[in-house]
């Protein structure tokens, strides 16, 4: 029984909206390039899903990342971030240089691929944090 | 291009993602990780102070854009060796801490191995950053790690003194964007050596000074100087005691550094940087005179110790301003050497407090006897913290004074003398309870083990060390960061 939280409507409301949310937090993920957004307003929005079930369902919400996910959520975030410029550096490019990695792509392309890299690290990173946060926020004083 | 500059910065920023990890598995895990990765980074210093040594400064513009539109990270024979020094002490930090127990549990030491190792990368940031913002972006990075290591602190009261660190602390950090932000309208660059060519066309302009002022103030407010050190007395004392050697000495090493290379390395002390360099002599004697007096009414050691560090970086704001070749060397010497002496007498107030519970004068009472060791190292630092020949400590004074006769600088000059004697006033205090007063009656005396140990008499051999090589250290290190410092203006 999940529902002693929130009631039939809110978990009703929350279902409907989530899948929405998801793909917008994607959308803005993936054309962070030619318009607004990109991975850190991607991170927020998808972070405000999981909050939205928390919120509506309380400790148990029966999906989505557990506190500790959400750690190693941020920190692969942050890893992807740093290995891309450790990468390049390894390709023979300058630290984060995005050009030096040797894809089959026009040096613009290349670029882009690697920003597109870049930006789903800050994007998991970004949810992962919004996740640890909140969980700090609701956590029992100790 | 030489990836060592973005490499000092880059690899303990990558490190200290994997210790909350590993501290699941294993807390000793976690430890040995951020000690490898603090050793990694004081060889790739070395690697640094070497190669800048040998050809020059080193650059590296991120993500290949070049300067002054990219980003990029420079490394000079200045920057290179206080990066020597910096990540030198946090080794000796961890190494300090190693035994150091913890009931904090895994995930908190996981975070507590992580804040550190980004505290290291802020600090390291701060000296390889080639413009001021990003300069900037490595002060908070720093900030933030210490705010957060001094809330980790065991008593209660480490909540309230990391508020107000935090409060002071953001405040100081808001000046300097502030300031900068005056910089920016004049001259349309951050990058430093851009600013640099592009200073003396606004070197007289009265915005140039606001903006100047504001960004020291910042900087000033973060080491911390008399009168913006209120938050540092109750950070110093609450925060945990194994991280005090690296926290006290590393942090206002590189708060000066950024001072110095923004005012005389960057602007040449032409105009307006100038007369804020001027300004900072009487915040600088005030601060001497203050921080030795406040030190003198304290009753817990550590407080004690913060406030003779405000005294002792009030002794670099004077040298600043005096500016000559010998009270240039006499400053950074005297960074050098309060740095290493710093963290030894935290190394030993830390092992009393350990070992009692608490770090009262009291608690020092008959030392001695019942801890050599401990008893000697805080001797022998305190000692050269006075500036007993031929320790460390009487050599950054004794240029310092020379700078002050070369220019004629009387207040100066009697400050300086004087700040010796005020030193030994508070520290005779301590030697006198350790060596003369009988031990009180034992709570618990665990031995120290030769983690805690090792660490902490390095520092104090070093201490006597460091004076006796003074000039052949001068000549090959300190005489290139001055004229790496000052553009060889000076």
């Amino acid at each position: 029984m999940r529902l002693r939280f929130g009631s039939a409507i809110l978990d009703t409301g929350a279902r409907v909206l989530i899948p929405f949310i998801l793909i917008f937090g994607l959308y803005v993920l993936f054309h962070g390039h030619d318009s607004p957004g990109g991975g850190f307003q991607a991170g927020v929005i998808l972070a405000t899903a999981w909050i939205l079930l928390r919120l509506v369902r309380g400790n148990d919400p029966g999906w989505g990342p557990e506190a500790r996910g959400a750690l190693v959520m941020a920190i692969s975030g942050v890893a992807i971030y740093a290995g891309t410029g450790f990468g390049a550096l390894a390709f023979g490019g300058a630290f984060l240089d995005y050009a030096a990695f040797p894809l089959p792509l026009p040096p613009a392309g290349t670029r882009a691929a690697a920003t597109f890299v870049v930006e789903s690290g800050v994007g998991l990173a970004v949810a992962g944090v919004m996740l640890i946060i909140y969980e700090a926020l609701i956590a029992p004083e100790s | 291009m030489n990836a060592l500059p973005v490499l000092i910065v880059a690899t303990p920023l990558a490190a200290a993602l994997v210790p909350p990890l590993l501290a699941l598995a294993s807390v000793r895990a976690a430890k040995a990780w951020s000690l490898a990765a603090q050793a990694l980074c004081l060889a790739l210093s070395i690697a640094a102070l070497r190669a800048v040594l040998a050809g020059g400064p080193l650059r590296h513009a991120l993500g290949g854009w070049p300067a002054p539109w990219g980003i990029e990270c420079v490394l000079d024979a200045f920057s290179a060796a206080l990066a020597v020094l910096v990540a030198g002490l946090a080794v000796l930090t961890t190494v300090y801490a190693w035994d150091w127990e913890d009931r904090r549990g895994p995930v908190r030491e996981g975070a507590f191995q992580s804040l550190f190792l980004l505290l290291l990368a802020g600090l390291l940031g701060m000296l390889a950053a080639g413009d001021l913002f990003n300069l900037y972006v490595f002060l908070e990075i720093a900030s933030l790690s210490s705010y957060a290591l001094v809330a980790a602190g065991p008593g209660r009261e480490a909540p309230l003194a990391a508020f107000r660190y935090l409060i002071l602390g953001g405040a100081g950090a808001t000046f300097w964007v502030l300031g900068l932000g005056y910089l920016y309208a004049l001259t349309g660059t951050l990058n430093m050596a851009d600013l640099s060519s592009r200073w003396p066309a606004i070197s007289a302009s009265p915005a140039a000074a606001a903006g100047l002022g504001l960004m020291v103030a910042g900087l000033a407010l973060k080491m911390p100087v008399f009168p913006l050190h209120g938050w540092q007395p109750g950070a110093y004392a609450a925060s945990p005691p194994q991280l005090m050697p690296f926290i006290a000495s590393a942090g206002s090493k590189v708060m000066a550094y950024a001072i110095f290379r923004l005012l005389a390395g960057t602007l040449g002390s032409e105009g307006q940087a100038g007369r804020v360099l001027e300004a900072l002599a009487p915040v600088g004697l005030l601060s001497v005179a203050a921080g030795s007096m406040l030190a003198l009414t304290q009753t817990d050691v550590r407080r004690m110790l913060a406030y003779s560090s405000v005294a002792q970086l009030g002794l670099l704001f004077v040298g600043f301003s005096l500016g000559g070749r010998w009270a240039v060397i006499g400053v950074f010497w005297h960074m050098l050497a309060h740095a290493v002496l710093k963290s030894c007498l935290f190394m030993a107030a830390g092992s009393v407090a350990r070992r009692r519970g608490s770090c009262e004068i009291d608690d020092f009472a008959g030392l001695g006897r019942t801890a050599p060791l401990t008893a000697f190292c805080f001797a022998s630092a305190g000692l050269a913290l006075i500036g007993l020949p031929p320790a460390a400590g009487f050599f950054g004074k004794w240029y310092l004074l020379r700078g002050a006769l070369d220019a004629g600088a009387w207040v100066s000059l009697s400050v300086v003398a004087a700040s010796g004697l005020m030193t030994a006033l508070y520290v005779f205090r301590l030697l006198e309870r350790m060596y003369l007063a009988p031990p009180p009656e034992s709570k618990r005396v665990e031995p120290m083990g030769p983690w805690g140990a090792a660490p902490m008499l390095a520092l104090a051999v070093a201490a006597i060390l460091l004076g006796v090589f003074n000039q052949p250290l001068i000549a090959a290190f300190i005489e290139p960061a001055r004229l790496a410092a000052t553009g060889g203006r000076g």
